[in-house]
């Protein structure tokens, strides 16, 4: 039955079955694990001049700036692209729809690959946009952005789709017969009521924008202030100093973690519920 | 309405048994693979790992051809990639014979681990060439001409033994224009420059000649002055040891130079 006051079931007593609590502590175990490992193998006594190295600030500035641009990008061409495959009958919607998840499943180093054929120098599009405007998209901040959008872009269409269906559609028909157009209708009616999953897709493709590092690689290059976002720099410096690389994922760690505890209080509790 | 919510997790569940299932075949599965080449590995066939530096993928890919036609009991298992990352994953106890570096400073972190069974020895060396994509756009004629506004190109990150060679060999020449981009290891600056991404880059005379007709090169004089030594060394929690020195012995054999000559390698001494 729906609970509209969103309440869980309070019913069912008894110990804990251990079928369901063996794998939740294996699971636990996976996920906090790791993150252990790296605080302990943390260079503790050399943080505090590790931190103020000036190519750490560079990279972290760099990731939030693009992270942050890509969210941007995937609101922008990613809520309209929902609204068309929730709330419309074009043809080929199944199709469409499941073109749309490819970034998701595809190795982001392969997402990279298609990238530069597309907008590369020498890419379908990107000698286009060369010969036409002496526009240059590899081994530019613009570049990172692209490829974070690409890989992001998934995650906030199939959220806003989500919450598209799921809102009733019937609000729409009772704005349609007041006389609202269907642009009226999206901006005041639609969007309003889908809000939710509009800011729990900006979350997650922003934490996916973050962690890009395949595709960043092959199609932007890595370049400190410009294309070197914190994976990289990790990536980099795992082959040199394996605590300065460790050192970059902490920090990491630490900012994408409050980011993301901050947007949920402040901005999307219907995520954190 | 309610209906499909209810099922929803029902399906969901069965995926994830699904799931569950698959991996456990899959890990039992890997383990029968584990026990199995641990005890045929003394009858059947060995495996000799060797991890080498990127820009050896040609010559030790031949190599081991000639190394098991000598050996037919030895399965080669060759792993390419940048100097400091194989050097990384040996220090951090990955399981290997041999490693081969393309610089003397990079393996001096392993010796310095105490994880090579005895010193490191020089093998080859390897000259920088700049190479440009098969068209050179840019017209790059020299060294040089980086340095105008309008040429990009790329290097190794200066932490490589690439790059390090790169840095050396730009601040004989005096070029400072600054790369657009640093990649992890030498083959990544080939392919930004076969795929015509760039318009120049730094490589080794030997990548130089692996990616053939696909660039072309410009030679540069200086890049005498910048040599860096390809090392080789067993390590000391080699599997097998016996495999490893036939495989060192190889390399440093008039044949091994002779191989590795023809692949663009200057000889060692």
């Amino acid at each position: 039955m729906a609970r509209p006051d969103g309440s869980t079931r309070t019913s069912a007593t008894g110990a804990l079955p251990w079928q369901l609590l063996l794998p939740s502590l294996a699971a636990l175990a996976l996920l906090l694990l790791p993150v252990v490992g790296l605080l302990v193998r943390a260079p503790w006594s050399t943080l505090p001049q590790r931190l103020g190295d000036p190519a750490v600030f560079e990279a972290l500035r760099l990731s939030l700036l693009t992270a942050s641009a890509a969210t941007g990008c995937c609101l922008l061409l990613g809520t309209p692209l929902a609204w068309l495959l929730a709330r419309t009958d074009i043809p080929g919607r199944k199709a469409l729809r499941a073109l749309v998840l490819v970034p998701l499943v595809l190795p982001p180093v392969v997402g990279g690959v298609a990238l530069l054929t597309a907008f590369g120098r020498r890419g379908v599009a990107g000698r286009w946009l060369d010969e036409a405007f002496g526009l240059s998209l590899p081994f530019t901040t613009v570049g990172v952005v692209v490829a974070q959008t690409f890989v992001a872009l998934p995650f906030l269409v199939l959220a806003v789709e989500g919450a598209l269906r799921s809102a009733d559609p019937r609000y729409d028909d009772v704005a349609a017969t007041f006389g609202a157009s269907r642009w009226q209708t999206f901006v005041r009616v639609t969007l309003p009521l889908a809000m939710p999953g509009v800011a729990s897709g900006a979350v997650l493709a922003w934490a996916r924008a973050l962690g890009e590092f395949g595709a960043t690689i092959t199609f932007a290059g890595s370049y400190p202030g410009t294309t070197r976002t914190m994976p990289l720099a990790v990536y980099t410096a795992l082959n040199s100093d394996f605590d300065a690389a460790i050192l970059l994922s902490l920090v990491l760690l630490v900012v994408s973690v409050g980011v993301l505890a901050l947007l949920r209080e402040r901005w999307t509790p219907g995520v954190s519920a | 309405m309610n209906a499909p919510c209810a099922a929803a997790p029902r399906r969901l569940v069965a995926a994830g048994l699904g799931l569950l299932l698959v991996a456990a075949t899959a890990c039992s599965a890997s383990s029968d693979a584990g026990s199995d080449s641990g005890s045929s590995s003394s009858s059947d066939s060995l495996e000799l790992t060797v991890l080498a530096a990127s820009s050896l993928t040609e010559a030790f890919g031949e190599l081991a051809k000639t190394y098991q036609s000598d050996h037919s009991d030895v399965q080669v298992e060759l792993t390419f990639n940048s100097s400091s990352t194989l050097a990384e994953q040996v220090v951090a106890g990955a399981p290997a014979d041999v490693l081969a570096t393309a610089d003397e400073a990079t393996m001096q972190g392993v010796v310095d681990e105490g994880l090579t069974a005895a010193a490191p020895e020089v093998f080859a060396r390897n000259r920088l060439t700049l190479v440009t994509p098969a068209d050179n756009p840019a017209d790059v004629a020299s060294i040089d001409d980086i340095e105008r506004g309008d040429v990009t190109y790329a290097v190794c990150v200066p932490d490589a033994p690439c790059g390090a060679a790169s840095r050396t060999l730009l601040d004989l020449v005096g070029v400072r224009a600054e790369p657009v981009t640093e990649e992890d290891n030498v083959r990544d600056v080939l392919t930004k420059v076969t795929t015509g991404e760039v318009d120049a880059g730094l490589v080794y005379a030997s990548d130089a000649q692996a990616a053939g007709s696909d660039v072309t090169v410009i030679d540069v004089p200086e890049s005498d002055q910048a040599l860096n030594a390809d090392v080789i060394a067993a390590l000391t929690d080699a599997a097998e040891p016996d495999a490893a020195a036939s495989w060192l012995e190889l390399v440093l054999s008039k044949e091994g130079q002779q191989v590795l000559g023809s692949y663009g390698f200057l000889p060692a001494g």
